[in-house]
């Protein structure tokens, strides 16, 4: 079954940034699209969340087209981008708000829902009272409480030192196995990718397109109870880690590129 | 909407904004004795005050200054005590106060009321800044005092030209503050509204208009401002009371120390009133000057 439907889509500004994506996102898919600067990821993230519209093609959600932005589908971004105004909970809550939904009943789901992202008892903080690692929980914790079909994530961890990445890494694959969404992720941390993907997309710039895909279950197997040290020191795992990278860098015209997104 | 949201490459302006306020905050948090700093200074500030007042009571005291010119401090407290008993001019001190402050908090009042709106307006809409943003500018760098006469020929000498003079002095800094507020706005905080099912409605409340709060109590500072100065030019137009008024006509009978004590009277409640806002700015604000 395919929820998440793209069919054909180009996107050109000074140059040709995107060039014929067609992509089907089954349920339950933890996709990954990984590629150097410049190969169209972010862009490609932004025509899905409804942000930008692209010059060709369709993008689908349960066979509604996508014109524009849209609850339905929860967007993570690359810094924290919580509302200094609103406290934590207040933030988690405002898809909520904006709903209309009544104040009991929108705390007691964002409650529910900082509790999932191991931010209980944080609800009254201010925002600049959390690291930069609970911020992008709370940010997290936000787009999950308006209950979105998809989760889309620009570089979420993009931001965080080394250890507080691998903590959020195991924290969204929580999340993902425990909630049962599609989840669409941009990185260009090859490690992270081959790490949280079901559904591995290299990506190649001038013009951005998608060149291979892989089938990976390393995720699944972190959600099922394995841990992640063992996870990546698996020879499978570095056998595909090396793969990714071997394919990036024996291309060498990828490196040096501009994003434009 | 969002096009002119999103593409406002405004980001260099904010980070000039807040660069001081931030330096600010950061070297009174990061210091190792802040309430010992911030003691000292209003000690320093304290013994200025002193100082100024007893050079100036040693001048008079000794007679270099002939009264007329340079009344005593005890000479402006007496005479400030005695109008606020027996009035000045058919009205007491108080009642001067009263009408001049009434006359500013009017005119503020409805100027907030009118150019918040008027500036989101113009930081939103690129056509309702085509329409209003030559408008304010044009007539914002006029002196109020140029344009009291055709005020006084259209509307007459009554109150509402007066409180007309000080709305038009406070309107701009207001609508200016507004837009540019709306400018600093960071575009992800549009995105994220968006992404969360906002409606258009929604991101000017949600988003914009608590994102440009700040600024805005900024534009009202800086128009209380430009109030106080326009309010003795207003009061110059046939008024019977107003602190202004009371100046404007203790000099012409040269009552000096009426002069002073009306000087000083306006200083400190305009001094009063800048430090409620900047309390106030920081209680509504308080994410001003953080790191987050």
């Amino acid at each position: 079954m395919s929820r998440l439907s793209i069919k054909n889509l180009g996107a050109r500004y000074k140059t040709q940034i995107l060039d014929n994506i067609s992509l089907e996102v089954s349920a339950g898919d933890f996709v990954v699209f990984v590629g150097p600067s410049g190969c169209g990821k972010t862009s490609l993230l932004n025509f899905i969340a409804g942000f930008n519209q692209p010059h060709t093609g369709t993008i689908t959600l349960d066979e509604k087209l996508i014109t524009g932005p849209g609850s339905d589908r929860g967007v993570v971004f690359q810094q924290d981008a919580l509302l200094p105004w609103l406290n934590i909970i207040e933030n988690v809550a405002l898809g909520l708000e904006l709903q209309g939904i009544p104040r009991a009943a929108r705390e007691s789901r964002a409650k529910e829902v900082l509790a999932l992202v191991d931010l209980a008892g944080f609800e009254q903080h201010k925002v600049w009272e959390l690291s930069g690692g609970m911020k992008q929980r709370a940010s997290l914790a936000r787009a999950l409480a308006a209950n979105p079909q998809v989760l889309l994530m620009d570089e979420p961890f993009g931001a965080l030192d080394a250890f507080t990445r691998e903590q959020m890494q195991a924290l969204i694959l929580k999340v993902w196995h425990k909630t049962g969404k599609e989840v669409l992720l941009v990185t260009h941390d090859i490690e992270e990718a081959v790490f949280l993907a079901s559904e591995l997309l290299l990506m190649t710039p001038r013009p951005g397109r998608i060149v291979e895909r892989i089938r990976l279950d390393f995720g699944a197997r972190f959600a099922s109870g394995e841990s992640a040290r063992h996870i990546k020191s698996d020879p499978k795992f570095i056998e595909v880690r090396e793969y990714v990278l071997s394919h990036f860098f024996t291309n060498r015209d990828t490196a040096n590129e501009r994003e434009y997104s | 909407m969002n096009e002119n949201i999103l593409n406002s490459a405004d980001s260099h302006n904010k980070i000039q904004a807040i660069t001081p306020q931030v330096i600010a905050e950061e070297s009174d948090t990061t210091s190792n004795s802040p309430s010992r700093k911030n003691n000292s200074g209003l000690f320093i500030s304290a013994a200025t005050v002193v100082v100024i007042i007893a050079v100036w009571s040693l001048i008079t005291s000794l007679g270099f200054i002939d009264a007329l010119y340079l009344p005593s401090p005890l000479a402006v407290v007496q005479k400030f005590i005695d109008v606020s008993i027996n009035g000045y001019a058919d009205a007491t001190l108080w009642q001067h106060f009263f009408a001049s402050i009434s006359r500013i908090f009017i005119a503020v009042t409805i100027a907030s009321i009118v150019a918040i709106p008027v500036g989101l307006a113009i930081g939103i809409n690129p056509v309702a800044r085509a329409i209003f943003d030559p408008l304010i500018e044009f007539y914002r760098p006029v002196p109020p005092l140029a344009y009291l006469p055709l005020i006084v020929i259209w509307f007459g000498i009554g109150e509402f030209s007066k409180i007309l003079l000080i709305y038009l002095a406070v309107f701009a800094p207001i609508v200016v503050a507004t837009a540019a507020g709306v400018r600093h706005l960071d575009p992800i905080r549009v995105r994220v509204a968006q992404s969360l099912g906002a409606t258009r409605w929604q991101i000017i409340r949600h988003v914009i208009l608590p994102s440009a709060l700040p600024d805005i109590l900024t534009g009202i500072r800086i128009g209380l401002g430009a109030g106080w100065s326009t309010l003795v030019a207003a009061e110059l137009v046939a008024a019977t009371q107003g602190i202004g008024f009371m100046i404007q006509s203790a000099s012409q009978f040269l009552v000096t120390d009426l002069v002073i004590a009306g000087i000083l009277m306006i200083a400190l409640v305009a001094y009063a009133i800048e430090i409620s806002l900047r309390i106030l700015q920081k209680k509504l604000a308080p994410w001003q000057g953080q790191i987050h």
